[in-house]
Protein backbone atom coordinates (compact mmCIF):
# COMPACT_ATOMS: atom_id res chain seq x y z
CA UNK A 1 0.00 0.00 0.00
CA UNK A 2 2.45 2.62 -1.08
CA UNK A 3 -0.85 4.48 -2.21
CA UNK A 4 -0.33 6.06 1.54
CA UNK A 5 3.19 7.52 1.10
CA UNK A 6 2.10 8.97 -2.36
CA UNK A 7 -0.93 10.46 -1.27
CA UNK A 8 1.23 12.25 1.58
CA UNK A 9 3.94 13.09 -1.44
CA UNK A 10 0.99 14.78 -2.97
CA UNK A 11 -0.20 16.60 0.22
CA UNK A 12 3.97 17.67 0.83
CA UNK A 13 3.62 19.49 -2.69
CA UNK A 14 0.41 20.83 -2.05
CA UNK A 15 1.73 22.43 1.57
CA UNK A 16 5.33 23.66 -0.54
CA UNK A 17 2.64 25.42 -3.54
CA UNK A 18 0.51 26.86 -0.55
CA UNK A 19 3.28 27.92 1.04
CA UNK A 20 4.37 30.15 -2.11
CA UNK A 21 1.34 31.97 -2.50
CA UNK A 22 0.23 33.17 1.44
CA UNK A 23 -3.11 34.02 2.54
CA UNK A 24 -4.61 31.51 -0.79
CA UNK A 25 -6.42 28.28 0.40
CA UNK A 26 -6.37 25.34 -2.13
CA UNK A 27 -9.11 23.90 -2.13
CA UNK A 28 -8.32 20.82 -5.20
CA UNK A 29 -5.60 19.32 -6.34
CA UNK A 30 -5.66 17.34 -9.73
CA UNK A 31 -3.13 14.15 -9.92
CA UNK A 32 -2.93 12.25 -13.11
CA UNK A 33 -2.53 8.81 -12.70
CA UNK A 34 -1.33 6.51 -15.86
CA UNK A 35 -2.83 3.26 -16.09
CA UNK A 36 1.62 1.68 -15.91
CA UNK A 37 2.02 3.89 -13.40
CA UNK A 38 1.53 1.25 -10.40
CA UNK A 39 -0.78 3.22 -8.34
CA UNK A 40 -4.49 2.36 -7.93
CA UNK A 41 -6.32 5.38 -7.97
CA UNK A 42 -8.92 4.15 -5.02
CA UNK A 43 -6.68 3.71 -3.05
CA UNK A 44 -5.00 6.77 -3.57
CA UNK A 45 -8.23 8.70 -3.29
CA UNK A 46 -8.79 6.66 0.11
CA UNK A 47 -5.80 7.32 1.36
CA UNK A 48 -5.80 10.85 0.27
CA UNK A 49 -8.92 11.34 2.68
CA UNK A 50 -7.39 9.80 5.12
CA UNK A 51 -4.64 12.17 5.11
CA UNK A 52 -6.32 15.27 4.83
CA UNK A 53 -9.24 14.45 7.16
CA UNK A 54 -8.63 16.01 10.60
CA UNK A 55 -5.15 18.04 9.10
CA UNK A 56 -4.47 21.50 8.44
CA UNK A 57 -5.41 21.01 4.48
CA UNK A 58 -8.82 19.84 5.11
CA UNK A 59 -11.55 19.92 3.35
CA UNK A 60 -9.06 19.28 0.77
CA UNK A 61 -10.23 17.48 -2.12
CA UNK A 62 -8.37 15.32 -5.29
CA UNK A 63 -9.34 14.10 -8.78
CA UNK A 64 -7.60 11.72 -10.41
CA UNK A 65 -7.92 11.81 -13.87
CA UNK A 66 -6.65 8.34 -14.71
CA UNK A 67 -4.46 7.87 -18.22
CA UNK A 68 -4.31 5.41 -20.74
CA UNK A 69 -1.56 3.81 -22.36
CA UNK A 70 -0.53 5.64 -25.87
CA UNK A 71 1.72 3.92 -28.33
CA UNK A 72 3.75 5.93 -31.63
CA UNK A 73 3.55 3.16 -34.18
CA UNK A 74 7.38 3.28 -35.73
CA UNK A 75 5.71 2.19 -38.91
CA UNK A 76 3.22 4.81 -39.81
CA UNK A 77 3.38 7.19 -37.26
CA UNK A 78 0.37 7.23 -35.62
CA UNK A 79 -0.86 7.45 -32.22
CA UNK A 80 -3.04 5.03 -30.57
CA UNK A 81 -5.04 3.74 -27.43
CA UNK A 82 -3.55 0.21 -25.74
CA UNK A 83 -6.66 -1.89 -24.98
CA UNK A 84 -6.10 -5.27 -23.23
CA UNK A 85 -2.58 -4.96 -23.94
CA UNK A 86 -2.59 -5.22 -27.60
CA UNK A 87 0.69 -3.58 -29.54
CA UNK A 88 -0.79 -3.71 -32.86
CA UNK A 89 -0.98 -0.83 -34.53
CA UNK A 90 -4.63 0.08 -35.76
CA UNK A 91 -3.55 1.83 -39.26
CA UNK A 92 -0.87 -0.47 -40.03
CA UNK A 93 -0.73 -3.47 -38.35
CA UNK A 94 2.69 -3.11 -37.75
CA UNK A 95 3.87 -4.57 -34.05
CA UNK A 96 6.37 -2.30 -33.75
CA UNK A 97 5.70 1.41 -31.60
CA UNK A 98 7.17 2.93 -28.77
CA UNK A 99 5.29 3.78 -25.73
CA UNK A 100 4.48 7.54 -25.38
CA UNK A 101 2.50 7.67 -22.50
CA UNK A 102 0.45 5.44 -19.67
CA UNK A 103 3.24 5.71 -16.91
CA UNK A 104 2.50 9.23 -15.42
CA UNK A 105 2.14 10.12 -11.77
CA UNK A 106 1.49 13.79 -11.73
CA UNK A 107 0.16 16.89 -10.01
CA UNK A 108 -1.43 18.93 -13.25
CA UNK A 109 -3.69 21.89 -11.34
CA UNK A 110 -4.17 23.43 -8.33
CA UNK A 111 -7.99 25.14 -7.32
CA UNK A 112 -7.30 27.52 -4.96
CA UNK A 113 -9.41 29.97 -3.18
CA UNK A 114 -8.26 33.67 -3.17
CA UNK A 115 -8.85 35.52 0.34
CA UNK A 116 -11.84 36.58 1.26
CA UNK A 117 -10.74 40.05 2.17
CA UNK A 118 -9.05 40.64 -1.05
CA UNK A 119 -10.98 39.99 -3.77
CA UNK A 120 -9.04 42.96 -5.95
CA UNK A 121 -9.16 41.47 -9.38
CA UNK A 122 -6.30 40.73 -11.17
CA UNK A 123 -4.43 39.53 -8.05
CA UNK A 124 -1.12 38.06 -10.32
CA UNK A 125 -1.47 34.81 -8.11
CA UNK A 126 -0.54 32.79 -12.03
CA UNK A 127 2.84 36.27 -11.88
CA UNK A 128 3.56 35.20 -8.23
CA UNK A 129 4.22 31.74 -9.31
CA UNK B 1 -12.01 29.84 -7.62
CA UNK B 2 -9.10 29.99 -9.57
CA UNK B 3 -7.44 27.03 -11.16
CA UNK B 4 -3.82 27.03 -11.32
CA UNK B 5 -1.83 24.38 -13.81
CA UNK B 6 0.98 22.85 -11.87
CA UNK B 7 3.48 20.22 -13.68
CA UNK B 8 5.10 18.53 -11.76
CA UNK B 9 6.17 14.84 -11.05
CA UNK B 10 4.30 13.38 -7.41
CA UNK B 11 7.54 11.72 -6.56
CA UNK B 12 9.83 15.00 -7.69
CA UNK B 13 11.72 15.15 -4.37
CA UNK B 14 12.65 11.15 -4.83
CA UNK B 15 13.29 11.60 -7.90
CA UNK B 16 15.81 14.20 -7.24
CA UNK B 17 17.43 12.23 -4.64
CA UNK B 18 17.33 9.32 -7.09
CA UNK B 19 19.40 11.52 -9.77
CA UNK B 20 21.82 12.48 -7.23
CA UNK B 21 22.37 9.17 -6.61
CA UNK B 22 22.88 7.70 -10.29
CA UNK B 23 25.21 10.69 -11.21
CA UNK B 24 27.41 9.31 -7.83
CA UNK B 25 27.47 5.30 -9.17
CA UNK B 26 28.54 6.92 -12.29
CA UNK B 27 31.65 8.94 -11.26
CA UNK B 28 32.40 6.06 -9.32
CA UNK B 29 32.02 3.51 -12.14
CA UNK B 30 29.48 2.17 -10.39
CA UNK B 31 26.67 -0.36 -11.82
CA UNK B 32 23.72 -0.56 -9.32
CA UNK B 33 21.01 -3.07 -10.25
CA UNK B 34 17.49 -3.17 -8.25
CA UNK B 35 15.98 -6.54 -7.45
CA UNK B 36 12.28 -6.67 -6.91
CA UNK B 37 9.66 -9.44 -6.80
CA UNK B 38 7.39 -10.55 -4.33
CA UNK B 39 8.19 -11.98 -0.88
CA UNK B 40 9.44 -15.24 -1.51
CA UNK B 41 10.35 -15.06 -5.59
CA UNK B 42 14.04 -16.24 -4.36
CA UNK B 43 15.57 -12.92 -4.79
CA UNK B 44 18.03 -13.56 -1.52
CA UNK B 45 18.52 -17.00 -2.87
CA UNK B 46 19.49 -16.14 -6.28
CA UNK B 47 22.16 -13.25 -5.20
CA UNK B 48 23.97 -15.80 -2.46
CA UNK B 49 24.34 -18.15 -5.66
CA UNK B 50 25.59 -14.52 -7.53
CA UNK B 51 27.82 -13.82 -4.63
CA UNK B 52 29.11 -17.74 -4.04
CA UNK B 53 30.41 -17.20 -7.85
CA UNK B 54 31.99 -14.07 -7.89
CA UNK B 55 35.90 -13.55 -7.24
CA UNK B 56 36.81 -12.95 -3.35
CA UNK B 57 37.77 -9.58 -3.77
CA UNK B 58 35.09 -8.91 -6.28
CA UNK B 59 34.36 -4.78 -5.50
CA UNK B 60 30.74 -5.59 -4.84
CA UNK B 61 27.94 -4.32 -2.08
CA UNK B 62 24.73 -5.22 -1.42
CA UNK B 63 21.48 -3.52 0.26
CA UNK B 64 18.94 -5.14 1.27
CA UNK B 65 15.39 -4.43 2.31
CA UNK B 66 13.06 -5.28 5.06
CA UNK B 67 10.22 -4.40 6.61
CA UNK B 68 11.32 -5.79 9.71
CA UNK B 69 14.16 -8.37 10.18
CA UNK B 70 17.93 -8.42 9.29
CA UNK B 71 17.78 -12.25 8.04
CA UNK B 72 18.55 -11.69 4.51
CA UNK B 73 21.95 -9.30 5.26
CA UNK B 74 22.83 -12.00 7.35
CA UNK B 75 22.39 -14.86 4.81
CA UNK B 76 23.86 -12.79 2.08
CA UNK B 77 26.94 -11.20 4.79
CA UNK B 78 28.24 -14.67 4.50
CA UNK B 79 30.06 -14.17 1.22
CA UNK B 80 32.60 -12.04 2.73
CA UNK B 81 31.05 -8.42 0.83
CA UNK B 82 29.93 -5.75 2.26
CA UNK B 83 26.23 -5.84 2.98
CA UNK B 84 23.83 -3.42 4.72
CA UNK B 85 20.33 -3.84 6.02
CA UNK B 86 17.69 -1.53 5.46
CA UNK B 87 14.90 -1.42 8.04
CA UNK B 88 12.05 0.22 6.17
CA UNK B 89 10.42 -0.27 9.73
CA UNK B 90 6.56 -0.59 7.86
CA UNK B 91 7.16 1.02 4.38
CA UNK B 92 6.45 -1.28 1.55
CA UNK B 93 9.32 -0.64 -0.75
CA UNK B 94 12.71 1.34 -0.63
CA UNK B 95 12.78 5.08 -1.34
CA UNK B 96 16.06 6.70 -2.85
CA UNK B 97 16.54 8.68 0.59
CA UNK B 98 16.91 5.08 2.36
CA UNK B 99 19.32 4.24 -0.13
CA UNK B 100 21.24 7.42 0.45
CA UNK B 101 21.61 7.00 4.20
CA UNK B 102 22.58 3.47 3.71
CA UNK B 103 25.36 4.61 1.25
CA UNK B 104 26.70 7.37 3.98
CA UNK B 105 29.41 5.36 5.58
CA UNK B 106 30.62 3.76 2.50
CA UNK B 107 33.19 5.19 0.20
CA UNK B 108 31.82 4.50 -3.06
CA UNK B 109 35.78 4.63 -4.71
CA UNK B 110 36.01 0.71 -3.25
CA UNK B 111 32.66 -0.48 -5.42
CA UNK B 112 31.72 -0.75 -8.82
CA UNK B 113 28.71 -3.26 -8.62
CA UNK B 114 26.18 -2.26 -6.36
CA UNK B 115 23.13 -4.65 -5.60
CA UNK B 116 19.63 -3.54 -4.13
CA UNK B 117 17.35 -6.20 -2.77
CA UNK B 118 14.21 -4.44 -2.59
CA UNK B 119 11.61 -5.17 -0.03
CA UNK B 120 9.30 -8.05 -1.16
CA UNK B 121 6.36 -6.53 -2.84
CA UNK B 122 5.83 -6.87 -6.51
CA UNK B 123 3.80 -3.01 -6.86
CA UNK B 124 5.42 -0.44 -4.24
CA UNK B 125 8.86 -0.93 -5.13
CA UNK B 126 8.23 0.10 -9.06
CA UNK B 127 7.15 3.58 -8.13
CA UNK B 128 10.49 4.62 -6.39
CA UNK B 129 13.42 5.27 -9.10
CA UNK B 130 16.87 4.07 -6.43
CA UNK B 131 19.42 5.38 -9.09
CA UNK B 132 19.66 2.29 -10.33
CA UNK B 133 20.82 1.44 -13.78
CA UNK B 134 18.07 -1.35 -13.83
CA UNK B 135 15.52 -2.84 -12.08
CA UNK B 136 15.51 -6.42 -12.44
CA UNK B 137 12.11 -8.26 -11.46
CA UNK B 138 12.03 -11.64 -10.09
CA UNK B 139 9.12 -13.95 -10.77
CA UNK B 140 9.21 -17.12 -9.45
CA UNK B 141 7.31 -20.37 -11.35
CA UNK B 142 5.08 -20.74 -8.25
CA UNK B 143 3.46 -17.20 -8.55
CA UNK B 144 1.68 -17.81 -12.20
CA UNK B 145 2.48 -17.11 -15.72
CA UNK B 146 -0.38 -14.40 -15.02
CA UNK B 147 2.29 -11.83 -12.94
CA UNK B 148 3.11 -9.39 -15.84
CA UNK B 149 -0.45 -8.58 -16.60
CA UNK B 150 -1.60 -8.31 -13.45
CA UNK B 151 1.06 -5.88 -11.95
CA UNK B 152 2.13 -4.30 -15.31
CA UNK B 153 4.49 -1.28 -13.80
CA UNK B 154 7.02 -3.56 -12.98
CA UNK B 155 7.08 -5.80 -15.72
CA UNK B 156 6.87 -2.36 -17.69
CA UNK B 157 10.11 -0.93 -16.31
CA UNK B 158 12.41 -3.83 -14.92
CA UNK B 159 15.09 -4.24 -18.61
CA UNK B 160 15.70 -7.97 -16.98
CA UNK B 161 13.16 -10.36 -15.84
CA UNK B 162 14.52 -13.42 -14.17
CA UNK B 163 12.02 -16.48 -14.22
CA UNK B 164 13.03 -18.42 -11.01
CA UNK B 165 12.51 -21.46 -9.20
CA UNK B 166 12.29 -23.47 -12.82
CA UNK B 167 13.57 -26.51 -11.27
CA UNK B 168 9.94 -26.51 -10.19
CA UNK B 169 8.38 -26.53 -13.11
CA UNK B 170 6.72 -30.19 -13.68
CA UNK B 171 4.81 -29.72 -10.42
CA UNK B 172 3.35 -26.38 -10.68
CA UNK B 173 0.76 -25.32 -13.45
CA UNK B 174 3.31 -22.75 -15.18
CA UNK B 175 3.35 -21.99 -18.84
CA UNK B 176 7.01 -20.73 -19.73
CA UNK B 177 5.64 -19.73 -23.11
CA UNK B 178 2.69 -17.53 -21.26
CA UNK B 179 4.90 -16.14 -18.80
CA UNK B 180 7.59 -14.96 -21.84
CA UNK B 181 4.35 -13.83 -23.99
CA UNK B 182 2.73 -11.60 -21.17
CA UNK B 183 5.96 -9.77 -19.94
CA UNK B 184 6.39 -9.20 -23.64
CA UNK B 185 2.84 -7.53 -24.54
CA UNK B 186 3.54 -5.60 -21.38
CA UNK B 187 6.86 -4.48 -22.47
CA UNK B 188 8.35 -6.05 -25.88
CA UNK B 189 11.86 -5.30 -25.42
CA UNK B 190 12.60 -7.15 -21.54
CA UNK B 191 14.87 -9.56 -21.64
CA UNK B 192 13.97 -13.07 -20.30
CA UNK B 193 16.23 -15.18 -18.15
CA UNK B 194 15.53 -18.93 -16.58
CA UNK B 195 16.94 -20.08 -13.53
CA UNK B 196 16.96 -22.30 -10.60
CA UNK B 197 19.44 -20.64 -7.91
CA UNK B 198 18.83 -23.89 -6.12
CA UNK B 199 19.51 -26.05 -8.66
CA UNK B 200 22.33 -24.28 -10.66
CA UNK B 201 20.06 -23.61 -13.77
CA UNK B 202 20.77 -20.55 -15.72
CA UNK B 203 23.22 -19.19 -13.58
CA UNK B 204 26.04 -19.29 -16.39
CA UNK B 205 23.58 -17.55 -18.46
CA UNK B 206 22.51 -14.46 -15.24
CA UNK B 207 26.22 -14.31 -15.12
CA UNK B 208 27.12 -13.49 -18.52
CA UNK B 209 24.29 -11.03 -18.57
CA UNK B 210 25.72 -9.19 -15.38
CA UNK B 211 29.21 -9.48 -16.62
CA UNK B 212 28.11 -8.39 -19.83
CA UNK B 213 26.18 -5.15 -18.20
CA UNK B 214 29.19 -4.92 -15.97
CA UNK B 215 31.54 -4.36 -19.24
CA UNK B 216 29.42 -1.31 -20.39
CA UNK B 217 29.80 0.74 -17.48
CA UNK B 218 32.95 2.76 -18.17
CA UNK B 219 35.21 4.83 -15.28
CA UNK B 220 34.32 8.07 -14.66
CA UNK B 221 37.53 9.48 -16.75
CA UNK B 222 36.46 7.93 -19.83
CA UNK B 223 32.95 8.63 -19.78
CA UNK B 224 30.74 10.23 -21.96
CA UNK B 225 28.42 12.89 -20.95
CA UNK B 226 25.93 11.62 -22.49
CA UNK B 227 25.72 7.87 -21.42
CA UNK B 228 23.33 8.13 -19.44
CA UNK B 229 21.52 4.86 -17.72
CA UNK B 230 18.21 4.26 -19.77
CA UNK B 231 15.12 5.45 -18.14
CA UNK B 232 12.04 5.28 -18.07
CA UNK B 233 9.82 7.55 -21.13
N1 LIG C 1 12.90 -24.89 -5.38
C1 LIG C 1 13.51 -23.71 -5.31
N2 LIG C 1 13.36 -22.98 -4.20
C2 LIG C 1 13.98 -21.76 -4.16
C3 LIG C 1 14.76 -21.26 -5.24
N3 LIG C 1 15.22 -20.05 -4.91
C4 LIG C 1 14.76 -19.78 -3.68
N4 LIG C 1 14.02 -20.84 -3.21
C5 LIG C 1 13.35 -20.92 -1.92
O1 LIG C 1 12.32 -19.97 -1.84
C6 LIG C 1 12.24 -19.44 -0.52
C7 LIG C 1 12.35 -17.93 -0.56
O2 LIG C 1 13.61 -17.56 -1.10
P1 LIG C 1 14.29 -16.16 -0.82
O3 LIG C 1 15.57 -16.14 -1.57
O4 LIG C 1 14.39 -15.89 0.65
O5 LIG C 1 13.24 -15.16 -1.47
P2 LIG C 1 13.13 -13.54 -1.37
O6 LIG C 1 12.07 -13.24 -0.39
O7 LIG C 1 12.74 -13.11 -2.76
O8 LIG C 1 14.48 -13.02 -0.97
C8 LIG C 1 13.35 -20.08 0.28
O9 LIG C 1 12.80 -21.15 0.99
C9 LIG C 1 14.29 -20.57 -0.80
O10 LIG C 1 15.03 -21.70 -0.40
C10 LIG C 1 14.89 -22.09 -6.40
O11 LIG C 1 15.55 -21.76 -7.39
N5 LIG C 1 14.23 -23.31 -6.38
MG1 LIG D 1 15.00 -11.71 0.55
ZN1 LIG E 1 1.15 1.97 -37.82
Amino acid sequence: MHELSIANSILEAVRAEAARRPGVRVAKVGVRVGELSGVEPDALSFSFEALVRGSDLEPLALEVETCPRRQRCCECGCLFRVVDFNLVCPDCGSTESRCVSGDELEMVYLEIEEPQAAPAPGTGLRGAA
Amino acid sequence: MERVPLEKKVLSENDRLAAGLRSRFREHGILCLNFISSPGAGKTTLLEQTLARLPRGDRVAVLTGDVQTDNDARRLARFGFPVKQITTGGACHLDARMVERALSDWRLEGFDLLFIENVGNLVCPASYDLGEAAKIVVLSVTEGDDKPLKYPAIFFRAELLILSKIDLLPHVPFSMAAARENARRVHPEIEILEVSATAATGMDAWVGWLDARRRQVQPAAEAPVASRARSVP
